[in-house]
């Protein structure tokens, strides 16, 4: 029997604000033990929340960005459990009004080649909401430590519905909305620093089935790749069961990237009564038009519009734009550089291929690149007027790119400008060439088209390097041919 | 001087220290020596830590010295309740869980206190956790009645009620869910305001039930009541629920004389009312009566149901607030708990103490999947109902009159049902659902000696209104110039 599975993702993405969601302690990653503390973060007797309303505005941002239904009213509710890393041992969240509803991610499966763009689909979302993130318990041999300087830090929960069919579709739909909350300033979504987390809701039908199969929700999915391997072998797993004639039970599984294995953590039994009910400490805010349409100015352009219009405006190639579009800074720089030049392909050609390779062997990011739009302008512009040759231009760019000065300076410093080569002398260094190597004329007679790089080394070497190879080629195939 | 140093107004202490025949220093110690007198037999202290009172005090004489006294609370030994924090004291909410904590922080209404000039001295006593209605559930014994030893002084704040009362202390504070301000004052004959919920900061208290709970002041005089409100009363950015209201001059206020209309609600006079009380708060009314005051009969038709209303709600929210006594970062730890789970269970097994237990678990219930919207919901709407029927009453009158307790102080261990000891606060937690300000003010002694107080109950955020109806009578009576023999 053929089945199909049907997956749903939970992700939790850190908000990257100041302070703490209800509090005015900083707020932070890889500070000293219980550091980022004060009465209201440790639950001490008497403390009270006080809502960060940065964060309730990156809400609201990424919300506008996924095509969400806002709330009118932001609510507040206390989800109650014990343990230890929750220090009041009720979390702060959104239970039956969360801040965003509906709205969909932009996803692009992988092409039929890499230089062809994929399939685009819409995966639409149940659900946003804000709530408030725990400590973090460490585990040693006779006891356990609670660290709560992530408690407190304020956190989205992003629900989709169940409909993702492939491992595939669930890595483009993270990588997707990575790179919508880094573009809106939501959060670096480092999830290396736990900043962005993804549980993954799987299960599997006989092609055809309407009903879903029974649920298995995979958990510590820690990076994108971990998630694509992590649903690939649940599938492959719960395939394998079901064809074996086993039954499936509801349950938590916890995937392990490195070995590739999943083990159960508990089953549906266990399911808590969270208890939930409105949070007295908090009064509702209202968030009216005029609070939308601010954020909604400071949206931008998210990546697939900006692929589609970088296309359509600049007939750039799709693989020069899909390298461009995922780094907000990159799409810009690409731009200003695009229009101070004119020449969008040869511009995106040089960042693409040069700049990302001289910023990754220095490991460097952008912002810290001494290159700016204006030198890849300039440095095409000498190209294309003839002043500068190719092999040159390589060179002006590595130059460049180590010392910030302009590419006609460092063309003019390093004697790199090429000269106007008349015809008649061009010519000359050519018969030498040929007469000067025999054995190659020869192969180059009897059909070994490689001779010819012979022939060019030679006229290159008699030009100091100032001949354009394209006229060079052209002149000793014309030479040759009346030979 | 210093035998009637420590029943003195607020008020007059203010005017000796102002002429500088008084000391704050002198003050202070003669209360600490009154403490010493008297508080074997009334137990109304948790905790005090003289010295710091008293280097509070030598800094009060310091500022005055150095002509920058800071008004009249200036130099005043202030107690609170032991639910509010003070940085470096104890803050055990009469609980074991908690024995041992000393909090980090001031509350809002400390730090306000302290700004004012204040010596904030003792940790009051009271009900575990502000949970009951004598004083009774502290896990560190109860108080007793200054007038009668053998008698409750209400509570939950008995402490901060019985200190006033027995001259330990010249005002204090203390907390309201469901009556804990009034009821005290009412049995100890002293003055005791619950402000509108969301008049003075929560921050720093320990909550109870978050949408009911309010710090409020304890003092000698109506006057004194209105000195301690201004002082900590004011919006507070660490608290959500904190509003924005003008603070007006509540003492320059109390001068206001006018023909107030106030209403009778007949619920409030019903069975279960002692024939004492009701004939003292009789007489109240006919003193505002022939000052012109136009009385009429109102009726509150949901009465009937605060008491289930109320028991839903606070009990829900303070299963929730009191989860966080857990025995990992801070509080009562069990030893040799097998896991995290039993550590919980255990910590809080010999943590808390019935009443609290017996709250946690009905609120827990009432929120769980499934009776939520049979209880908690259906009590919200209930609360809605409670409160439009005194806002219906207030378009015909501008105050309530009504008995603050049904009965006078009674014996300590009479009421062991707790039922019966929630039946304490029938005539008070309709203003805490409906979220009104209310003081209870003396009204009067039964024939076995015991105060009686009288409630005023007002509109939201009038309690300058209410202070001056309650100086009317205050300043045509004299039962705030009697105090018990200890």
């Amino acid at each position: 029997m053929n089945y199909e599975a049907v997956i749903g993702l939970e992700v939790h993405v850190q908000i990257r604000t100041n302070s703490k969601v209800f509090s005015r302690v900083a707020a932070g990653y890889g500070q000293p033990e219980n550091t980022l503390t004060d009465p209201v973060v440790l639950a001490l007797p008497g403390a009270l929340p006080v809502m960060n309303k940065a964060a309730l505005d990156a809400i609201i941002k990424a919300g506008l960005l996924l095509g969400c239904d806002i709330a009118p009213v932001c609510k507040w509710d206390r989800k109650n459990y014990f343990y230890p890393d929750s220090p009041k041992n009720y979390q702060i969240s959104q239970y039956d009004q969360p801040m965003c509803l509906g709205g969909a991610v932009e996803i692009e499966l992988p092409g039929a080649a890499r230089n062809v763009m994929g399939e685009h689909k819409q995966i639409p979302l149940t659900r946003i909401h804000l709530e408030e993130d725990v400590g973090k318990l460490n585990h040693f041999t006779a006891d356990s430590l609670v660290d709560y300087n992530r408690a407190g830090t304020p956190l989205m929960e992003i629900v989709s519905e169940p409909a993702m069919h492939t491992a595939d579709e669930a890595f483009a739909y993270l990588t997707s909305l990575r790179a919508t909350m880094i573009y809106g300033g939501i959060s670096d979504c480092d999830m290396e620093k736990g900043q962005l987390r993804c549980d993954a809701n799987i299960s599997i039908r006989p092609v055809g089935q309407k009903e879903l199969g029974v649920k298995v929700e995979l958990k510590n999915l820690n990076s994108i790749s971990f998630v694509r391997d992590g649903i690939a072998h649940e599938i492959k797993r719960q395939t394998a069961v079901l064809e074996a004639g086993g039954t499936l039970v509801q349950e938590t599984r916890d995937y392990d990237g490195q070995t590739g294995l999943s083990q159960s953590l508990r089953s549906k039994e266990m399911a808590h009564d969270y208890r939930y009910f409105p949070d007295p400490d908090l009064m509702p805010v209202k968030v009216d038009e005029a609070w939308k349409a601010r954020l909604r100015g400071e949206c931008p352009e998210l990546p697939f519009d900006k692929q589609r219009r970088f296309l359509e405006k600049y007939a750039i190639p799709y693989t020069i734009t899909s390298v461009l579009v995922w780094d907000h800074a990159l799409a810009d720089f690409f731009e200003t550089a695009a229009k101070l030049s004119g020449k969008a392909q040869a511009v995106g050609n040089w960042i693409v291929n040069d700049l990302l390779r001289e910023l990754g062997a220095a490991k460097l990011t952008l912002p810290a690149s001494k290159v700016t739009p204006a030198h890849i302008a300039g440095l095409v512009a000498l190209i294309d007027a003839g002043t500068l040759l190719p092999n040159a231009a390589k060179e002006v760019f590595v130059e460049m790119f180590a010392t910030g000065d302009q590419p006609a300076a460092v063309m003019e410093r390093k004697g790199l400008k090429a000269v106007p080569v008349d015809t008649g002398e061009l010519e000359q260094w050519c018969r030498d060439a040929i007469a000067a190597n025999p054995k190659s004329l020869a192969d180059f007679k009897a059909g070994k088209e490689s001779a010819l790089n012979g022939f060019k080394g030679s006229v290159m070497k008699a030009a100091k390097g100032k001949a354009d190879p394209k006229r060079v080629d052209e002149t000793l195939r014309k030479l040759l041919a009346g030979m | 001087m210093a035998a009637d140093l420590f029943f003195k107004s607020i008020a007059e202490l203010a005017a000796l220290l102002e002429a500088k025949t008084l000391s704050s220093t002198e003050l202070t110690s003669a209360l600490i020596a009154r403490k010493t007198a008297v508080e074997g037999r009334v137990k109304a202290f948790n905790s005090s830590d003289d010295a710091d009172a008293l280097a509070q005090a030598a800094a009060s004489d310091a500022r005055r010295a150095a002509g920058q006294a800071r008004g009249p609370l200036d130099g005043i030994p202030v107690g609170l309740k032991d639910v509010i924090s003070v940085t470096g004291q104890p803050l055990t909410a009469s609980s074991k869980m908690l024995a041992n904590f000393v909090s980090p922080y001031d509350a809002t209404v400390t730090a306000n206190l302290k700004r004012a000039g204040a010596v904030v001295w003792g940790r009051l006593n009271c009900d575990e956790f502000a949970m009951g209605s004598s004083t009774e559930n502290s896990a560190f014994g109860p108080t007793a009645n200054p007038w009668d030893l053998t008698r409750v002084p209400g509570g939950s704040s008995g402490g901060s009620a019985a200190a006033l009362a027995a001259g330990e202390v010249i005002a204090a504070l203390g907390s309201d869910t469901g009556g804990s301000i009034r009821q005290p004052a009412a049995l100890c004959g002293v003055v005791g305001l619950k402000p509108t919920y969301g008049l003075v900061s929560r921050y720093g208290l320990v909550a109870f039930a978050s949408s009911l709970d309010q710090i409020g002041p304890f003092a000698r005089t109506v006057e004194d009541a209105a000195l301690m409100l201004g002082a900590i009363a004011g919006h507070d950015p660490l608290d959500s629920t904190s509003f924005k209201a003008e603070i007006p001059d509540y003492r320059a206020g109390l001068k206001q004389r006018r023909p107030w209309r106030l209403g009778i609600p007949k619920e409030y006079f019903g069975a279960g009312l002692d024939p004492a009380v009701g004939a003292a708060v009789e007489k109240a009314i006919a003193f505002y009566k022939s000052q012109g005051c136009e009385i009429k009969e109102v009726s509150l038709p949901h009465t009937q149901y605060c008491l289930d209303t109320y028991y839903i709600i606070a009990t829900a929210e303070a299963s929730s607030n009191l989860a966080r006594f857990d025995g990992i970062r801070y509080g009562h730890r069990a030893k040799g708990a097998k896991d995290v789970v039993d550590l919980y269970a255990q910590s809080r097994a010999e943590g808390f103490g019935a009443e609290v237990k017996r709250r946690i678990i009905l609120g827990t219930y009432v929120l769980s999947s499934g009776y939520y919207d049979a209880y908690y919901l259906r009590a919200q709407k209930v609360r809605t109902l409670i409160r439009q029927d005194f806002l219906n009453a207030y378009r015909e009158v501008d105050a309530l009159l009504t008995p603050t307790s049904p009965m006078p102080a009674f014996k300590l261990g009479e009421k062991s049902d707790p039922l019966a000891l929630y039946l304490c606060d029938i005539y008070t937690i309709g203003v805490n659902l409906a979220g009104l300000p209310a003081l209870s003010v003396p009204c009067g002694f039964t024939p076995g000696g015991l105060p009686i107080g009288l409630q005023l109950i007002g509109q939201p955020f009038r309690e300058a209104d209410l202070l001056a109806m309650a100086h009317t009578y205050e300043q045509a009576h004299d039962w705030h110039t009697r105090h018990p023999q200890l």
